[in-house]
């Protein structure tokens, strides 16, 4: 008995989800991905002639020009973000600006600004973090187990 | 100039595959940066990465696979300079420029500007 | 048994209590589309002067309940129940309104079936002579329910198309017995909470628009009444999507909804030239609507009979974050102008 009625929920929930899901116009996929592949391909070719220029005018060696290019692209997104232009380009260009460097700048830079109000420490301090810190915990733990396996294997 | 013209290709790649991604499986873009950074990471430590970061620079460390690569590679070059314990400082080590000036770079805008609603 | 109720669901009022006053108070983007004319008053920030987006939503709504008091030519000492919420968590807007309004204060959360849950206790209240008059508000603000319910504003993100924008006003209605009101509360059909899986927080539409067919048929069984009774049956929030959900399920049920007979309130708010996507949402869609639209077609007698119905999707990000699906839920009330 019980189980038959959960069973014609199940139906009513899928029979509605059809429902919904016709109905509900879809995300343009061509369009979301051409403007996510210009803008991302853009900014990717910023960050090229950012670790050129470190390379040819700061003398600087290629690793640390790569450094450069990203902790300048991460600044630009930073001031873009507070004078409320990265939210405009984000929402044209999607993952076009998310991917890169860019869209782990961003995250950081907007709750940090959106919670001011709730004070430096707990407000500003502790929100740097909200979405770029699992970003950072999946990462850094990916590493250590990266390395620690390297440890034993050298491969 | 067949650099730029790499860089914007692949990078470009790249960010297509995280728009479909969120457009197919509806994967938040909080989603899309951890799955990034943790597949660079993974694809650095099988040798996969450094290539493709060879063939078009900063078209391959620009998106959060880059930095997925640059904390795999640290940890690995720390694990041959200092035994296990560069497995635990390799990764941020390398990757800490780029953490510094987002947390830097975040603080300073944080105090000087205030959200906007969305105008349109 | 009740001796007020017919059918499961329904309410009756004997007394039909009135609508005195109402007033509406919106935001910039709101004060640009098509129901400009009837607010009280377009605020030209979206701070409107106050430290934070939550200090606004909550100056908006005070703002607005004191201008529905002093269309109806009251003071909020006369006032003897003030009820109504917000989307804020511990619907914080309404409490420090309340605070400084100091009328007796029963804050409710109906998510933004808000302004109709306060209609019909507040009707309740009037009809029972238990208070009047008895102020009825509810308000939402677009920048407070996106760093609540999604992502900061200067988060760069993409808003997929069935999202819908959160309208920024308050809207308030002082109920009491009168012998010439704007309109009168006649039948009220509290609704039940209605939950068919939806999990997607950007499809609010289609997470509300089984309870509002849910409501609607539950009103129509009750009362004996079809659409055809109404001059126009009346939606909150569904946007585009969730009305047009509504309109099939109805449908089903051999229930004609037509572009003559059926509007929702987030199809109406904003010009379609802005970036709204499905249409407007939140609280104070439907409670501004029914001030600056609803209740002068009402007073005016184009509209004789109106059945407004406000929708609520009662999602938490807690929950939302635990994989629960989105219940939604749909009060009902007729509205009726003076013979």
């Amino acid at each position: 008995m019980e189980k038959n009625k959960q069973s014609a929920k199940a139906a009513a929930w899928e029979n509605y989800a059809a429902l919904v899901k016709r109905i509900t116009p879809k995300s343009k996929m061509a369009q979301g991905c051409l403007r996510a592949f210009w803008v991302g391909g853009s900014i990717c070719t910023l960050g090229q002639a950012l670790a050129d220029i470190g390379v040819s005018f700061l003398n600087l060696t290629a690793s640390s020009a790569s450094a450069f290019s990203s902790i300048t692209l991460i600044f630009l997104t930073a001031l873009l973000t507070g004078l409320g232009v990265f939210d405009r380009i984000a929402r044209y260009a999607g993952a076009g600006t998310v991917v890169p460097i860019t869209g782990f700048a961003n995250a950081m830079v907007s709750p940090a600004m959106e919670f001011k109000p709730e004070g430096w420490v707990l407000g500003t301090g502790a929100r740097l973090f909200t979405i770029a810190g699992p970003v950072l915990v999946y990462g850094i733990s990916a590493s250590v187990v990266v390395g620690i396996l390297y440890y034993f294997i050298r491969w | 100039m067949l650099m730029y013209l790499k860089a914007f290709l692949v990078g470009g790649l790249f960010c297509l595959i995280g728009e479909a991604l969120i457009l197919k499986t509806k994967l938040t873009p909080a989603r899309i940066l951890v799955v990034y950074i943790t597949t660079g990471v993974i694809l650095s430590a099988a040798g996969l990465y450094a290539p493709i970061v060879r063939f078009a620079g900063a078209g391959a460390t620009t998106p959060l696979t880059g930095f997925g690569h640059l904390l795999a590679q640290g940890a690995i070059s720390a694990v041959q300079d200092t035994g296990i314990l560069g497995a635990f400082t390799g990764g941020m080590t390398s990757a800490a420029g780029g953490i510094t000036a987002a947390v830097f770079f975040g603080f300073i805008v944080a105090i000087c500007f205030k959200p906007k609603p969305k105008d349109y | 048994m009740a001796q007020h109720r017919i059918g499961k669901q329904t309410i009756v009022f004997p007394g039909k209590p009135g609508i005195l006053s109402s007033a509406a108070v919106v935001g910039p983007k709101e004060g640009r589309g098509p129901l400009a004319d009837g607010f009280d008053l377009v605020v030209n920030d979206a701070l409107f002067n106050q430290e934070s987006y939550e200090q606004a939503e909550h100056a908006i709504f005070r703002e607005a309940c004191e201008k529905c008091l002093k269309k109806g030519n009251f003071s909020n000492t006369d006032v003897q129940a003030m009820l109504g919420g917000d989307l804020l968590n511990q619907i914080m807007a309404a409490s420090l309104s309340a605070r400084e309004l100091s009328i007796p204060f029963l804050g409710l959360y109906g998510a933004c079936s808000t302004i109709a849950e306060s209609l019909i206790l507040g009707a309740i209240l009037v009809d029972g002579g238990y208070a009047a008059p008895v102020l009825c508000a509810a308000g939402s603000h677009f920048c407070t329910a996106e760093r609540q319910y999604r992502y900061p504003l200067e988060y760069g993100n993409q808003r997929t198309p069935a999202a819908q924008w959160t309208v920024t006003g308050t809207g308030a209605c002082l109920l009491g017995a009168s012998s010439n009101p704007w309109a009168r509360i006649t039948h009220a059909t509290a609704g039940r909470v209605v939950d068919m899986g939806i999990k997607d927080a950007n499809n609010m539409g289609a997470a509300m628009a089984p309870a509002a067919a849910d409501t609607l048929i539950a009103h129509f069984r009750d009362t004996g009444r079809t659409p055809q009774d109404y001059d126009q049956i009346i939606s909150g929030d569904l946007g585009r999507i969730g009305s047009e959900i509504l309109t099939e399920l109805m449908k089903k049920n051999d229930y004609l909804l037509t572009q003559d007979n059926y509007m929702d309130c987030g199809l109406k708010i904003f010009d379609p030239r802005d970036d709204v996507h499905a249409g407007g949402s939140g609280c104070g869609c439907s409670a501004t609507t029914l001030s600056a639209y609803i209740l002068p077609k009402i007073r005016k007698r184009e509209w004789k009979r109106v059945l407004f119905m406000a929708t609520g999707a009662l999602l938490s990000t807690t929950t939302s974050q635990q994989g629960e699906t989105i219940p939604g839920v749909a009060h009902a009330l007729v509205l009726e102008g003076e013979m």
